[in-house]
């Protein structure tokens, strides 16, 4: 059940973020029920020591560092190419990873990947030596451009970022799935432990989430309903599911029925 | 911005910094973050000058030039 990008094997293909988490101990708990080996950190200014406040519990650096957790740096919060491509460079200095999770937002309205800066980052990061792994709008030809120019994966949105709709357009997934040779993982949307089981089941390798654990009423629940619902949902693709009929059809055998009253036995019937 | 002051400052995450004489960028990060430094070498940060990255290993040699705009960042939550 490992997930391979860009040669790197993780053992679970639930990828997480760490936004949205009240605290680093209750991120720590739902880190550890999700299986996650793989999550997502932002990069922000380190805040300046002032007097008398409170000490520091921690990074989550180093939270990630302590429970063996690769860290995959994103760009949030960028708007730009130039913003992107420079915070994908800190990042690679900050965490010792050349892998970015990259990110140019349209606008903070609709916090939507701008597919023209996205493509043009990539392909500038992907030339700087970077593992780019690109949050991308739903749109399958918007994929393959982003696999053309050498994106180690593509990440796919289901829905708005912290929406919970779940998965809004599954026949453009279907087909980005369908079409990729590299890893498709879904990003953004997912709502409850189905929605995930439906992006395995449309042919995604992977989901990445945050806030539908995160800011779940129980994160560390969330976070083995969602570790479960990839599992079951990469099985049921994998077992290959029933075609849909437009009618019923028996599972019981029709022959062999008895006779009660005045209705003969064998009556084809499909019950 | 740009008004001259007595001792020389740069700007360092948005707000200005004021710069002793010869402040190299591993001096700047040791004083921002005293927490964070391990065996001499602040672990999980990263800075930028004027927009360009300074790899580690130029810290101890890069000295923050009067007026320089300096980002110091770390990995937090997110995404």
């Amino acid at each position: 059940m490992t997930l391979s990008i860009a040669g790197v094997e993780l053992g679970s293909r639930l990828v997480m973020g760490t936004g949205g988490a009240p605290s680093l101990m209750a991120l720590e708990g739902a880190l550890v029920a999700s299986g996650t080996e793989l999550t997502t950190v932002a990069m922000r200014r380190v805040a300046r020591p002032r007097p008398g406040a409170p000490a520091d519990d921690g990074s989550v650096w180093g939270l990630l560092a302590r429970l063996g957790i690769r860290a995959l740096p994103n760009t949030a919060g960028c708007f730009s190419v130039r913003e992107a491509v420079l915070t994908a460079r800190l990042a690679r200095e900050a965490c010792g990873t050349d892998w970015v999770k990259l990110e140019v937002i349209a606008d903070d309205v609709t916090l939507l990947p701008d597919p023209v800066g996205l493509l043009e980052a990539a392909d500038e990061l992907v030339r700087d030596g970077f593992v780019v792994l690109p949050y991308t709008n739903d749109d399958p030809v918007l994929a393959r451009r982003l696999e053309d120019v050498g994106c180690a994966a593509v990440m796919p949105l289901g829905a708005p970022i912290g929406s919970g709709l779940g998965i809004l357009n599954p026949r453009n997934i279907e087909a980005i799935a369908a079409a990729a040779r590299v890893p498709v993982i879904l990003d953004a949307g997912i709502g409850t432990a189905s929605d995930a089981a439906q992006a395995m089941e449309l042919g995604c390798d992977g989901v990445l989430l945050a806030t539908a654990v995160t800011r779940a009423a129980d994160p560390v629940r969330m976070a083995r309903a969602m570790r479960l619902a990839v599992e079951a949902g990469y099985d049921a693709r994998g077992a290959g599911r029933i075609p849909r009929r437009e009618q019923a059809l028996a599972s019981s055998p029709p022959d062999g029925r008895m006779a009660v009253g005045d209705r003969p036995g064998n009556l084809d019937l499909a019950l | 911005m740009s008004t001259p002051t007595p001792s020389p400052t740069a700007v360092v995450n948005g707000e200005p910094y004021a710069l002793a004489a010869g402040t190299t960028v591993d001096r700047l990060v040791a004083e921002l973050l005293p927490g964070c430094v391990v065996d001499g070498a602040p672990q999980g940060v990263a800075v930028a000058i004027d927009d360009a990255v300074v790899p580690r290993s130029l810290w101890p040699t890069t000295t923050v030039e009067p007026g320089a705009r300096v980002e110091v960042v770390t990995a937090v939550q997110g995404g």
